[in-house]
């Protein structure tokens, strides 16, 4: 979730004729170019101090070579937590907080430069001032989708040696999913095109919800929703396509969720290691080895089957003594 | 019952265990009459094959009797049929395993994510071979769970002794599978490096293939011995002679046609330096296996031939001659054995007398001296070349 939380989200209509959120990268690039501007400072100010002490009109004060020094390192500092981490985030109020250090100190050197180094601090304050600007501009877009949004898309795909027809039918029967969704308890049709869904939430607790088929098209795409009022507000569709050469079908999945709690909940899920998105990997194996070969495969090391969570923990791969259903 | 358990590298014993239960419809549950240790469980005794655990179970080449099955699986067995068992466990169903490729299975490693992350896409599960391949308990037991017993056990309806058959699970297949990777024609010259079991098969399916010479390299005497007396096979003992400079001489400058690997991730280099280099940069895990025989392959085969890889390699080499292989057309050929593939024809020969797997074995063992059987085939003391455990 980590991932995608911090981007700016907005809420379109997609392909399918469900809402989705998009995401836009505009910020991110913003965030982006700032790291390197703040690479290029850093490194301009160390290499050649008294030069840019001059142009600031600094250039008269021993403590003002130490106060360069500290904000080339801090300049270095923007841009490690700017360019390192796949995503802006949090890293682009470092530079704001920085911004603020750097008004006070030439504010403050203002009060006894006269002249010449007086109108040359005068350009520095106000560049370092639309600076500021840029910078906060950038820190609220890049943080906000995550503070006010935290719902999530995950996709995952996988190829099956069967015909679309039957991969349709079998999951068009959704009392079939609790078979290959180890999450999911039961769910129950309550109606023509109306479902209820019981699943086992984070910490052992277990969530319910309705949901509806919004589009159906046989042997090609099943895409439905939660009714409101659901705890895990989602919305899902499967695709079933032929793949090329007679490969079998592709099975594409793609799933929007909001989950409990918001951005607390989806923290403590990933705690957990509940992750969706490798739940969903492990759930369409599983679909594969249930279309494919009837069953779930099993070892003695992963008596539950394919479980990638389990992994980290799995025992020894000895026969089991108690059976297993 | 009885089994041997991976404890640590270089640690195995034999420990009393839970008996195997039916958990999958197509299961089948096997009372083990022999099981043999094979030159890849070396590999996992050393250490050199990752995600082993304290207290798996060993052993992927085995055969016996069946004393349970699941519901599924009684089309075709029975209850008390005699089988034997392919070690790469393979569903028969999957896209894969309808092109004749078992070994790498879609449905039959749980783990399939681990592998992912070190091989970049799964491969079948294995039997007693690690939890990257499937986390399953081995056949060096008195029983072990067969899945997808419909596709893994082969049926031995005639009075053949389990000696003559139990390769069948492995070696055979195995080294058959390497000879026929190398696409033989008529006058071909193959060399193997190695000459345990399966460099031993690989060099009699060579000749069964039709080719004109075959030329095994090997360093100990007693084995290179055996392939010229039992296979027919020329031989050349690579600490007291230049590899490079024998083929060459043999092959009056062309080269192999193939060459084929049956050594793998543990090979020795006759230049104590030479070994070095790659045993050091193995012992820090920069670089995973010894590809000494694989190196030596390429830069003797001749211009446009083919390598074939059968021995077990597990993760990343240094060093490979890449500018030797693309430049001279080589072709390599790789893979674990698709045992199903090959088990039927490979029986029939067997019954027809043109092969008689049997005489590689030189050591018959009680499960109980399974540890000692690992020692002295690792070590090859007192002339070891096959050992077999009977439970």
């Amino acid at each position: 979730m980590g991932r995608r939380s911090t981007i700016d989200v907005r809420s379109v209509t997609d392909t399918l004729g469900i809402e989705r959120e998009t995401q836009s990268r505009g910020s991110q690039g913003l965030a982006r170019f700032l790291g390197w501007f703040s690479l290029g400072l850093g490194v301009t100010t160390l290499a050649a101090r008294p030069q840019v002490g001059r142009l600031c009109g600094v250039d008269d004060s021993r403590t003002a070579q130490t106060v360069l020094q500290a904000a080339g390192v801090r300049e270095l500092g923007h841009a490690a937590a700017l360019l390192f981490p796949r995503r802006a985030g949090w890293g682009a109020w470092t530079r704001v907080a920085g911004d603020v250090m750097d008004l006070a100190a030439s504010t403050t050197a203002m009060r006894n430069r006269r002249g010449e180094r007086r109108r040359r601090l005068m350009y520095t304050t106000w560049a370092l001032a639309g600076i500021t600007a840029v910078d906060l501009y950038a820190a609220v877009q890049v943080t906000r989708g995550g503070r006010f949004r935290a719902s999530n898309r995950v996709q995952a795909s996988v190829t099956i040696n069967r015909s679309a027809e039957d991969a349709y039918r079998f999951w068009h029967d959704f009392e079939n999913l609790p078979r290959f969704m180890s999450h999911l308890e039961s769910v129950r049709m309550v109606g023509d095109r109306r479902s209820h869904w019981t699943a086992k939430a984070p910490a052992g607790r277990r969530v319910e919800w309705d949901a509806e088929i919004v589009a159906d098209r046989p042997n090609e795409m099943i895409t439905w929703r939660s009714v409101d009022g659901a705890t895990v507000p989602n919305s899902g569709s499967v695709r079933f396509v032929p793949a090329a050469g007679g490969r079998g079908t592709e099975v594409r999945v793609d799933l929007e969720y909001a989950p409990p709690g918001r951005m607390f909940g989806a923290a403590l899920a990933k705690i957990f290691g509940e992750h969706p998105q490798q739940q969903i990997c492990d759930d369409l194996r599983r679909f594969k080895q249930v279309m494919e070969t009837g069953e779930i495969a099993r070892s003695d090391g992963s008596p539950d089957g394919t479980n990638t969570q389990q992994q980290i923990k799995q025992r020894p791969a000895q026969p089991l003594a108690m059976p297993r259903a | 019952m009885k089994a041997t358990c991976w404890i640590a590298p270089n640690n195995v014993a034999v420990e009393e265990v839970p008996e195997p239960k039916i958990l999958n419809p197509r299961d089948a549950i096997v009372k083990i009459t022999s099981s043999a240790i094979c030159g890849s469980d070396l590999h996992l005794l050393d250490g050199f094959i990752p995600t082993m655990k304290k207290g798996d179970v060993l052993g992927h080449e085995f055969m016996g009797e069946i004393v349970e099955l699941g519901h599924a699986a009684r089309d075709g067995l029975k209850i008390g049929d005699r089988v034997v068992v392919a070690f790469p466990i393979a569903c028969g169903n999957c896209a894969s395993c309808q092109r004749g490729l078992y070994s790498v299975c879609e449905n039959s490693n749980p783990n399939a994510a681990i592998a992912e992350l070190a091989m970049g896409h799964a491969p079948a599960g294995i039997y007693g071979y690690s939890h990257m391949l499937g986390g399953y308990a081995g056949g060096q037991a008195q029983y072990a769970r067969v899945p997808y017993a419909d596709v893994g056990a082969l049926k031995i309806e005639d009075d053949l002794p389990d000696e003559k058959v139990l390769f069948l699970s492995d070696v055979l297949p195995t080294g058959y599978m390497a000879a026929e990777m190398c696409d033989i024609k008529r006058g071909d010259i193959v060399a193997v490096w190695g000459a345990g079991p399966v460099g031993q098969f690989a060099a009699l399916s060579a000749y069964l293939l039709g080719a004109e010479r075959v030329i095994v390299i090997d360093r100990f005497q007693y084995r290179l011995r055996m392939v010229r007396e039992k296979c027919g096979a020329e031989i050349i003992n690579y600490e007291e002679t230049d590899v490079m400079d024998a083929l060459r001489d043999m092959t009056a400058g062309r080269g192999p046609d193939a060459c084929i690997d049956a050594v793998g991730t543990e090979g020795h280099h006759a230049s104590p330096a030479l070994y070095a280099y790659d045993r050091a940069k193995q012992a820090v895990k920069v670089e995973l296996d010894r590809p000494h025989a694989l190196r030596e392959a390429v830069l003797s085969c001749r211009n446009g031939g083919t390598i074939s890889v059968i021995g077990a390699y597990g993760g990343f080499i240094d060093k490979f001659p890449m500018g030797s292989f693309m430049n001279r057309s080589l072709t390599m050929r790789s893979g674990q054995a698709h045992v199903q593939r090959y088990w039927r024809p490979l029986l029939e020969r067997i019954r027809r007398g043109e092969i008689d797997p049997s005489y590689i074995i030189t050591h018959t063992m009680r499960l109980e001296d399974t540890p000692h059987g690992y020692d002295i085939f690792k070590n090859k003391q007192d002339e070891c070349l096959k050992v077999v455990l009977k439970p």
